[in-house]
């Protein structure tokens, strides 16, 4: 270890080199020492490389260097474990700009998996996250975690069995996450008090939610909105909600497709939807009751445009739900609103609205009926939403 | 390229380290030298004894220009003993900023040794030094050797089996570089914690200004209690302090934990911002089951006091350097929250 630690000193005495350089780091006794200090010594635009095989990690990595790519050998080729994890409160903590994590697994983290914080402009290419027992109120809460970030892109990654959000967008803007998988997590993927999210091409499923877009009080940003969800693969989201109590998922019915609670200009539109049997669409104001008085808990300018509603809720984890379903004829319509705030959908569009009168004041003023809204007025303004494009170019390669 | 040269710079390091062995070995003991100026504000020395911190490293004996130092209410690292010294450069003098952190000028640091074991059984681990430099503040992790003769750069951090004053034999973690800024971050970069004027004695700060290395003691200085002296203290005052100094450096605007809209500081007069009646974010597993941060008169049914009462990684807080339960912070926290008004 000595002789690591004065090479690792040595390297860092040189390190005024201006060339990128690559630091390869392989499986073994000291994988933990070896990747943390390649993480610590990497200088902007350095790439650490992964070889394939399974590390076994003892404690979280992190990284707080700038314009560095982390890239393993395949999502299943590279896999950090840390199933006998001993400290940290997350797999690997990312605090850098610009940086890219690519081709490889973490398995088991006793909290989160991956959190970037502050750390703008980051890409997560081809990640994937397992809780290997599959869901459990224990594993960790998200799997893939960026927060407070401007230019967020996950592309490609799967995500399975985290007790919160499989992957979870939070307090960020400008943010993309498509072509992931999101499976037997409490939510499948979740954007939360962020703006300009595009979350497209995904598929969610066996989650106990697919979907969730929220936007919740008393937190250092808020005002959510600008998102659009579309053409997403939404199915089987019927797994029973195992989110450890206190956590606002904990209250996400189990069979919930899309969820917008709260939020400003949400468009759904070109999903398919199947199989999420309390309802495949929902629209609803924040539940609770709430002192800060910068938040807006309405659901506004929510458009539900063309979607593939195979069916609707056919067993809704609602209370009263024998009385609704006989009211809707054995299934409830595939939009479901609370009736507060301001929703439009495409002509054509079956629901039905709680017609709830008053936020934060649960079901007790719920007068069911069908869904009664207008048609969107206008085209949905897209600009500036997702990821910033120069993203993208680091997929290559 | 870069590859051949480190390889080089690493045999070159070596062969002068073995010339330092030889050199050290030859020097007469007890000759005092200063701080080494230089290892404070450029490079990553790779001894601890490079700085020249220390009269008597083994011993703790401080060298010219280093000062003890304690907080009224300290940071718990799993029963450590902690000896903490700032070094300021020759004729360098700190400024008071009302009840915050005395501003060190550029050259001077922190530095403060972790230790277990009572009398002739005391055993160091660590050194973490905090280096005031012109680019800001470097944190750095030096473990000391078996042989208690000497502390190396650990910059990925380590593992130490001991025993706790408690007698749990536990795995001591010895935080990597990056670590130390999850604590030591504030929008984005790195800070002191500890000397605030509202955690240092009146005494202390006295002596340093008659000495001519603090410029005044501010009227907002000594605030927070003596942790010994709790008792004498108010319940909220005792127990606010102790979620200031082991909590705030990550639950405030800025900092690691921003995120979580809790903000431990000792200023803050928010409620819920201090978490009563504050619903969890990103809590996940670490709820316990419960709805809200604190609950008053309710410590068996709040967040907080839950994860205190941790240890297991995902649900323990503070999520570093802290591998067993402080029972004497968490009584403290358990008796406020009872206290409050439900």
């Amino acid at each position: 270890m000595i002789a690591r630690l004065s090479i690792a000193a040595a390297l860092l005495a040189t390190a005024a080199s201006a060339l990128a350089a690559t630091h390869n780091v392989a499986p073994g006794d000291d994988a933990q020492q070896a990747l943390q200090e390649a993480l610590i010594l990497a200088e902007p635009g350095d790439e650490i490389v992964l070889a394939a095989g399974r590390y076994t990690l003892t404690d979280g990595l992190s990284l707080d260097v700038d314009n560095v790519t982390v890239r393993g050998a395949g999502m299943d080729g590279t896999v950090l474990d840390f199933t006998s994890q001993q400290g940290s409160g997350e797999g690997m903590l990312v605090t850098s700009d610009n940086v890219t994590l690519r081709d490889f697994a973490l398995e088991n983290p006793k909290g989160d998996g991956i959190k970037s914080k502050g750390a703008d402009n980051i890409v997560y290419y081809r990640i994937r996250v397992t809780w290997t027992r599959g869901p459990h109120p224990e594993n960790g809460a998200y799997g893939i975690y960026p927060v407070e970030s401007t230019g967020v892109l996950v592309d490609g990654a799967k995500v399975t069995g985290a007790s919160d959000a499989g992957i979870y967008v939070g307090q960020s803007n400008g943010i993309t996450v498509r072509n992931s998988i999101a499976e037997a997590n409490v939510a499948g993927i979740e954007i939360e008090n962020s703006r300009n999210a595009l979350v497209e091409h995904n598929v969610a499923t066996r989650n106990t939610g697919g979907i969730l877009v929220f936007d919740l009080p008393a937190l250092p940003v808020m005002g959510g909105g600008n998102v659009i969800v579309a053409n997403n693969l939404v199915v089987a989201n019927d797994t029973p909600n195992f989110a450890p109590p206190g956590n606002i998922v904990a209250g996400v019915r189990r069979g919930t497709g899309i969820l917008v609670m709260a939020n400003d200009k949400v468009l759904i539109e070109n999903n398919i939807l199947s199989k999420n049997p309390t309802a495949p669409v929902m629209v609803i104001a924040y539940t609770q009751s709430f002192e800060d008085e910068r938040y807006n808990p309405l659901p506004r300018d929510v458009v539900v445009g063309e979607n593939l509603y195979d069916g609707g809720g056919y067993d809704p984890q609602l209370e009263g739900a024998e009385m609704l379903l006989g009211a809707f004829g054995g299934e409830l319509p595939p939009v479901l609103w609370d009736g507060l705030g301001s929703l439009a959908a495409v002509e054509g569009t079956s629901g039905w609205s709680l017609n709830l009168s008053e936020q934060g004041k649960g079901l007790d003023g719920a007068q069911p009926g069908p869904l009664t809204v207008s048609a969107p007025s206008s085209e949905f303004d897209r600009s500036g939403i997702g990821a910033p494009a120069e993203l993208d170019a680091r997929l290559g390669g | 390229m870069r590859a051949g040269t480190a390889l080089l710079a690493a045999a070159s390091l070596a062969l002068a380290a073995s010339v330092a062995a030889r050199a050290e070995f030859l020097q007469p003991s007890g000759v005092a030298e200063p701080v080494d100026d230089h290892a404070v504000l450029e490079g990553m020395p790779r001894l601890l004894s490079d700085f020249g911190f220390f009269e008597n490293a083994p011993e703790q004996e401080p060298a010219r220009g280093v000062t003890p130092y304690r907080l009224n209410t300290p940071l718990y690292s799993d029963g450590a003993e902690k000896l903490r010294f700032v070094y300021l450069s020759k004729g360098a003098s700190m400024t008071a900023q009302g009840e915050g952190l005395l501003d060190i000028p550029v050259g001077g640091a922190l530095i403060k040794t972790f230790a277990f074991g009572e009398g002739a059984d005391r055993r160091l681990i660590e050194t973490r030094v905090l280096l005031h430099r012109a680019e800001g503040w470097l944190a750095l992790p030096y473990l000391w050797n078996a042989e208690q003769t000497e502390a190396r750069l650990a910059i990925a951090g380590a593992r130490v089996d001991l025993t706790t004053p408690k007698g749990e034999a536990i795995s001591y973690r010895v935080p990597n570089k990056n670590q130390c800024k999850e604590c030591h971050g504030l929008d984005g970069a790195v800070t002191p914690i500890g000397p605030k004027a509202r955690n240092l004695a009146h005494d202390w700060l006295g002596e340093m200004v008659a000495a001519g290395r603090l410029d005044s003691v501010p009227a907002e200085a000594d605030q927070l209690p003596v942790w010994e002296q709790r008792d004498s203290a108010t319940l909220a005052n005792a127990a606010r302090a102790y979620l200031d100094v082991n909590c705030a450096h990550c639950h405030r605007p800025g900092a690691t934990a921003s995120n979580s809209g809790l903000d431990l500081r000792w200023e803050q007069k928010s409620p819920e911002a201090l978490g009563i009646g504050k619903r969890p974010v990103a809590a996940g597993r670490g709820a316990g089951g419960h709805l809200f941060d604190i609950v008053p008169g309710a410590p068996d049914a709040s967040i907080l006091t839950y994860r205190m009462a941790s240890s297991e990684p995902g649900v323990a807080m503070p999520e570093l350097g802290k591998a067993t339960v402080d029972d004497d912070g968490l009584d403290i926290v358990r008796r406020w929250i009872a206290e409050m008004a439900p």
